[in-house]
């Protein structure tokens, strides 16, 4: 039997594990953002409101619920919704994923479309566990040629087909 | 009244019947019965997809496209969960019940059959309703003021972020974002810039397409990669002649056909209650009322009849208040708002009046994409099956090209693929969180209209705020605000568990 001073202790131990802890942390965080820089945008009175008045307004509801979601995470038992993170985490995934569109900014900008396709494609297929190099070539040269034919001649989305920039 | 209701749908019928509009239309709901059937992707992000692509049409082929791609997807969705028991799309997720049992006795053609009837025959009400109704509305909504505007809004806020799925703190947490999201830009009434941090690409606020593609697309896809199972096609063999229904088949389904259609329509009448409640309500009532409940579960046409009609009809219901007042219920109605403004139509009761060919022309348009829906979805549901076997893994590196080059049509500005993902990798860390992302698309749309109506509102009272509870049309919203908050304490201290399992849905994709 723990002495009585350490329940609380406990308490704490037990809430900073779970997810409601975190994500009302969150949305406290854009609370405070809202409610501390609201205000540099001149408040305004209540009949004639300024830019920031609003902003203000919502950063203060926004700390308000996070606090509340917070404390939500203290009527959850032990054990439960503490992973924040999914059972197998994908990080290879997730980053090729997020590399893919990053690729096509990158050789859009400097290369013009079709580098941008084809390595955005061809980026974000090696996500998949299962992904070849092979297969992942193949796909991204199918959908460039699709994508080419449909954007560029068919919709007219101005952007060239091929360019340098040089970087 | 029901004259003037005739002449102007025969009006919209004169528009969405022009070849260019039917064609538009036919597109829609083609791409949309696809994305349906695709498994992990769902009409949020297709319209997403799409919307810039209607930049360069009409404001009423665009609308009519992507209200058809909206609700072809339903029709597609209930494909997935018969066949596969995969409950792609959440409105779907109860017909998996009794729908794939149905399957595993051969007897899925049937259920497919069934549910394109029993689809059309809920839409068709839904449609009836918007017909009728929206006039009515509007006539109501003309009077408003900007305090009533603003209270309204505020009702549609709050039930479209408490009633959705997940924590209704959350919700509210999360429409609250949008909101601040739709802040950021220059304010129009002051030229002053917020939140842009310096950057002079977000002067002009956050692309709706980049925030619903970040959320919807992304985020998604982070979600699903290397989670989607692969697919036992083992019963997706239905030929034509399996989808014919017998006689028998067609009585049993009579009755629950329109109970579901009458749950559907009166939860699109709710703001806030979409096609997912209106069809897991209905289900409950049909089990609730049958002489033998035990056996739901087990593959009764009911289970599968019910609440299908129910997402059809409450579907189309939705679009009741999204276009006669311009408070959306969900997210996919924002976005269909999003699309109007960007077209440069402002929302509200107004519309009707100003734009009758957009209004009516949509209406008139349910009913021929529906009747499109059904005469697709019987000769093509060999393809859309072979669509089904099409792996993730192919899927969501062409759909991640979609989204860049679709946030890059929007406004030819590179920044924003980069502000999509970036807002990509904010909506995973929410939805790990337990997070819905849904209302902010709601709270960022209606964020700028709230703020302005509010502005007024404080003008015009002299920065009275109690304004909103002195007139008496706003004091009823209001109230009906209170109520609602009310509501749900009662329910979470009585801890109310939900009357049914829910099936695993895939989260986020609503």
């Amino acid at each position: 039997m723990p002495p009585a001073h350490s329940s609380v202790v406990q308490l704490v131990r037990n809430l900073v594990r779970k997810r409601d802890f975190y994500a009302g942390a969150l949305v406290i965080l854009f609370g405070l953002v809202m409610a501390l820089k609201g205000p540099s945008y001149k408040l305004g009175t209540l009949m004639h409101m300024g830019p920031g008045f609003l902003p203000t307004a919502l950063g203060i509801i926004l700390i308000g619920l996070g606090i509340a979601i917070a404390a939500t995470g203290l009527s959850v038992p032990e054990g439960e919704d503490e992973d924040i993170l999914p059972a197998n985490p994908e990080w290879f995934g997730w980053a090729c994923i997020l590399a893919g569109p990053l690729c096509f900014v990158l050789f859009g900008t400097y290369f013009g479309l079709i580098p941008a396709i084809f390595m955005c494609v061809f980026v974000s297929a090696f996500g998949d566990r299962s992904a070849t190099l092979r297969g992942s070539s193949i796909l991204a040269a199918v959908v460039t040629v699709f994508g080419v034919g449909l954007f560029s001649y068919l919709l007219q989305v101005p952007m060239p087909l091929l360019a340098w920039r040089g970087l | 009244m029901i004259e003037t209701a005739l002449t102007d749908l025969w009006y919209g019928f004169g528009v969405a019947l022009q070849p260019h509009n039917i064609m538009w239309c036919f597109i829609g709901v083609l791409v949309g019965n696809m994305v349906g059937v695709l498994p992990g992707m769902g009409p949020l992000a297709t319209i997403s997809i799409l919307l810039p692509l209607t930049f360069g049409i009409k404001p009423v082929g665009a609308i009519l496209m992507l209200a058809g791609v909206m609700y072809g997807a339903q029709y597609g969705g209930a494909i997935c969960s018969i066949l596969l028991n995969l409950p792609c799309h959440p409105p779907h997720a109860v017909t998996c019940l009794d729908g794939f049992p149905m399957t595993k006795q051969g007897r899925g053609g049937v259920a497919l059959g069934l549910t394109v009837m029993a689809s059309f025959v809920g839409a068709s009400w839904g449609i009836t309703e918007m017909i009728f109704l929206s006039p009515i509305l509007v006539r109501v909504a003309l009077q408003f003021g900007p305090a009533e505007i603003c209270s309204l809004m505020l009702l549609g806020l709050l039930a479209g972020s408490t009633l959705a799925r997940g924590s209704p703190l959350k919700g509210v947490a999360m429409t609250v974002l949008g909101l601040m999201l739709g802040i950021v830009g220059t304010d129009l009434e002051t030229g002053a810039e917020r939140f842009t941090f310096g950057m002079t690409h977000l002067d002009d606020g956050i692309e709706l397409v980049a925030l619903a593609l970040g959320l919807f697309g992304i985020a998604e896809f982070m979600n699903s990669i290397n989670q989607v199972v692969s697919i036992n096609a083992k019963y997706t063999n239905v030929r034509l002649r399996d989808m014919r229904p017998t006689k028998s088949d067609v009585k049993q389904a009579i009755a629950p056909m329109f109970r579901g259609t009458f749950v559907g329509s009166l939860c699109a009448l709710i703001p806030g209650t979409g096609p997912t409640i209106a069809s897991f309500v209905a289900y409950a009532t049909e089990k609730k009322i049958s002489k033998h409940p035990e056996k739901f579960g087990t593959g009764l046409i009911e289970g599968v009849i019910a609440p299908e009609a129910s997402t059809h009809s409450s579907v189309q219901g939705d679009f009741i208040p999204t276009m006669s007042l311009g408070i959306p219920g969900d997210a996919v109605m924002a976005l269909l708002l999003g699309a109007l403004m960007i077209q440069g139509i402002v929302p509200g009761p107004q519309l009707i009046k100003e734009h009758p060919d957009i209004f009516w022309g949509l209406v008139a348009s349910f009913w021929i994409g529906n009747i499109l829906l059904v005469l697709l979805n019987v000769p093509l549901i060999g393809i859309w099956v072979k669509l089904l076997t099409i792996p993730y893994k192919y899927l969501y590196p062409s759909a991640l090209f979609f989204v860049c080059i679709g946030v890059y049509a929007a406004n030819n500005d590179m920044f924003q693929v980069g502000e999509t993902v970036v807002i990509g990798i904010l909506g995973y860390v929410l939805l790990r969180l337990g997070f819905h992302p849904a209302p902010i698309l709601l709270g960022f749309v209606l964020g700028p209209r709230f703020e302005e109506n509010f502005r007024r509102a404080m003008l015009i009272s002299r920065g009275d705020i109690l304004v909103f509870v002195e007139r008496p049309i706003s004091a009823v919203f209001i109230g009906l605000c209170v109520l609602l908050i009310a509501l749900q304490i009662y329910v979470r201290i009585r801890g109310a568990k939900a009357p049914i399992e829910i099936p695993t849905v895939l989260e986020g994709a609503e």
